[in-house]
């Protein structure tokens, strides 16, 4: 097991570092001069200069990558030009409202739309089964912000129980945290429950067929133990990847949800940095939730093994 | 009984090509499947919306009247036509914080959605295509090209699109190629198992024993088999080309804000929102339904065409 985990630690390596190397040329492959990018449409030569060599771009370009990675390396993620603050300083500001967001998503649409799934799998080609496989289409094609909008519109305009927009942080107290949170995790929610709900539905429909849940049918046990101790355990190994990969719509619908609520997370800081072409904070930040989803799905991997013990690495 | 025509047709091209006759009896198949009629003729609708907005009653989407910002749906209003004689002007959908016709630039903007959906479904299949059919056939390519696809894979696709964006002018066809580009990875993927797949087939075999040159092998006896699950995927594409682009203008990082677009039209009322809130909610439910018809369309194509795809997702 240990060994498996030191593999597919280094495993991850030759894809971080196309990532990398990727986030690197970004800036580098411009059709036009980085440097004058950054300065701006109304730079003079001289400032144009200054960036030229505050950035290393005079270097050959492969100096330029290793000095940028061992940099990278060492916790050193650069300087804002936007922001005047190191990048650093800016991800640790601004992570509280995304993780909090992210994590309250990830619960809600585990808690909603697994066992949601595994209705829809036992009552296959009913009425149940069609509203959520409705649903799960629906999930798919409706943009986070016509949601989020929408439930603004009616929970927090017409309604009032709601906040319309805005963060509390953490330490101002759980409540007003966690009620600020709630019409954010619901739209967010949204299309990872349509994307989890279809994969248990599939998932389980194919082990509800085998010869075990008849023997455990057969023998007289419960319906509810039969799905969820005796099925669900068998169907878990698709269901837990399609958690960890949906993390990279999670990544994007935190873009565009904390843009809707004004809140000032990683997503928004993502947005005004593109505005402002504030490109270290733009190349952190991929890097950041790049290695974020990698790391995670290394973990659904590792989780594999105790949800399936036949799965030995 | 000389003449037993039943007898005979289904052996002839059974010898002669599988893989075409299949394919035929699936677009046949297809075209009976209700998603896919009901998905198709909501494409055309919105097509046809699109392509005769200028006879559908629109004015000049682009033009702001400062005279006429912000008004319901259904208000009316004075303006003057190129001769300078006053008209009345009704707001059917109301205005926008420019005094734009919000219903105008909701017909408008179906054509650039439905340009992007489909310029970047063709771009991306095509080049995915190409590099996938490359990758999977010549083993020595094969780890190169897929570390590269990993990587790219590993940053989550809006996230990706919105750092593309960054980097060239803003404008459509900066749009499309930050749109095409993440989508790639996924296509290679799918053609190269396609591909390896295809490879131990005895024709396959036989062609390659009879000395067959390679690129007319994967054009004739392995490009075929790539077709069905090209356009299902395709589609699917379109789908989530046409999100993203609303994403990205609604952001205010896509196309141009004048430029009328679904995104545009929503992001200019999202600041009037709680007043107006027509600015979100028509081109909203415009946006959901046409990706909603291109997602049905792509289920029932891929229940009809790729069967085999169907089981796996």
């Amino acid at each position: 097991m240990i060994a498996f985990i030191v593999r597919r630690l280094f495993a991850t390596i030759p894809v971080m570092l196309v990532v990398a190397v990727f986030v690197f040329l970004m800036l580098r492959l411009t059709p036009s001069d980085p440097a004058a990018i950054i300065a701006g449409d109304n730079a003079t030569a001289e400032q144009v200069a200054d960036i030229r060599s505050k950035l290393g771009l005079n270097e050959p370009i492969l100096t330029q990558f290793f000095i940028w990675i061992s940099k990278i390396l060492r916790g050193d993620l650069g300087e804002s030009f936007f922001f005047k603050k190191t990048v650093a300083e800016l991800i640790s500001d601004r992570i509280e409202p995304t993780l909090s967001l992210s994590f309250f998503t990830i619960l809600l649409a585990v808690i909603v739309a697994v066992p949601l799934g595994v209705l829809a799998a036992k009552r296959h080609g009913s009425w149940v089964d069609r509203i959520v496989m409705g649903f799960s289409v629906l999930g798919f094609s409706v943009p986070v912000f016509v949601i989020g909008y929408s439930l603004i519109y009616v929970f927090a305009s017409e309604l009032r129980w709601f906040p319309t927009t805005g963060y509390k942080r953490l330490h101002d107290g759980i409540g007003p945290w966690a009620y600020y949170l709630v019409l954010p995790t619901i739209t967010l929610s949204v299309v990872y429950i349509a994307l989890i709900a279809r994969m248990t539905r599939t998932s389980m429909l194919e082990v509800l067929s085998e010869d075990y849940v008849r023997t455990a049918r057969a023998k007289g046990q419960i319906e509810r133990k039969v799905l969820f101790r005796h099925a669900l355990r068998n169907a878990a190994v698709p269901i837990v990847t399609v958690i960890g990969l949906g993390i990279a719509l999670l990544i994007g619908g935190v873009v565009v949800t904390e843009s809707v609520y004004s809140i000032p997370g990683l997503g928004r800081l993502t947005v005004e940095a593109v505005l402002a072409r504030d490109f270290p904070v733009i190349q952190a930040v991929i890097l950041m939730f790049s290695f974020v989803y990698v790391l995670i799905n290394l973990l659904v991997d590792l989780v594999y093994s105790v949800l399936d013990p036949r799965i030995r690495y | 009984m000389s003449a037993e025509p039943n007898v005979i047709i289904p052996v002839a091209p059974l010898a002669v090509a599988p893989a075409a006759r299949r394919q035929q009896s699936g677009l046949a198949r297809a075209f009976r499947n209700p998603s896919v009629i009901i998905g198709g003729l909501v494409i055309l609708i919105m097509i046809a919306l699109g392509a005769a907005a200028p006879w559908l009653g629109t004015i000049n989407p682009t033009e702001p009247h400062t005279s006429g910002r912000n008004k319901l749906p259904g208000a009316e209003t004075t303006m003057r036509d190129d001769d300078g004689k006053p008209i009345k002007v009704i707001y059917r959908l109301g205005s926008d914080n420019l005094g734009r016709d919000v219903y105008s630039r909701v017909l408008y903007g179906a054509r650039i959605s439905i340009l992007v959906g489909i310029t970047v479904a063709i771009t991306s299949v095509f080049a995915g295509l190409v590099i996938g059919l490359f990758s999977g056939y010549i083993r020595w390519l094969d780890p190169i090209v897929m570390r590269l696809m990993d990587g790219l894979m590993a940053i989550p696709a809006i996230l990706l699109a919105i750092a593309l964006v960054s980097l060239f002018r803003a404008g459509i066809g900066a749009v499309i190629l930050a749109i095409t580009i993440p989508e790639i990875p996924r296509v290679v993927r799918l053609v190269r198992s396609v591909v390896l797949s295809v490879r131990e087939e005895p024709y396959v075999e036989a062609a390659i024993t009879t000395g067959t040159p390679m690129l007319k092998l994967l054009w004739r006896h392995i490009l075929p088999n790539t077709i069905a699950p090209m356009i299902v995927q395709g589609t699917f594409i379109c789908a989530s080309a046409i999100l993203v682009e609303a994403i990205l203008s609604f952001l205010g990082i896509g196309i141009p804000p004048e430029t009328p677009t679904w995104g545009n039209v929503m992001a200019a009322g999202k600041d009037v929102f709680y007043l107006f809130p027509h600015n979100i909610f028509y081109p909203g439910i415009m946006l959901a339904l046409t990706v909603l018809a291109v997602n049905m369309l792509g289920d029932g194509l891929r229940d009809t065409l790729d069967p085999k795809l169907a089981k796996r997702v």
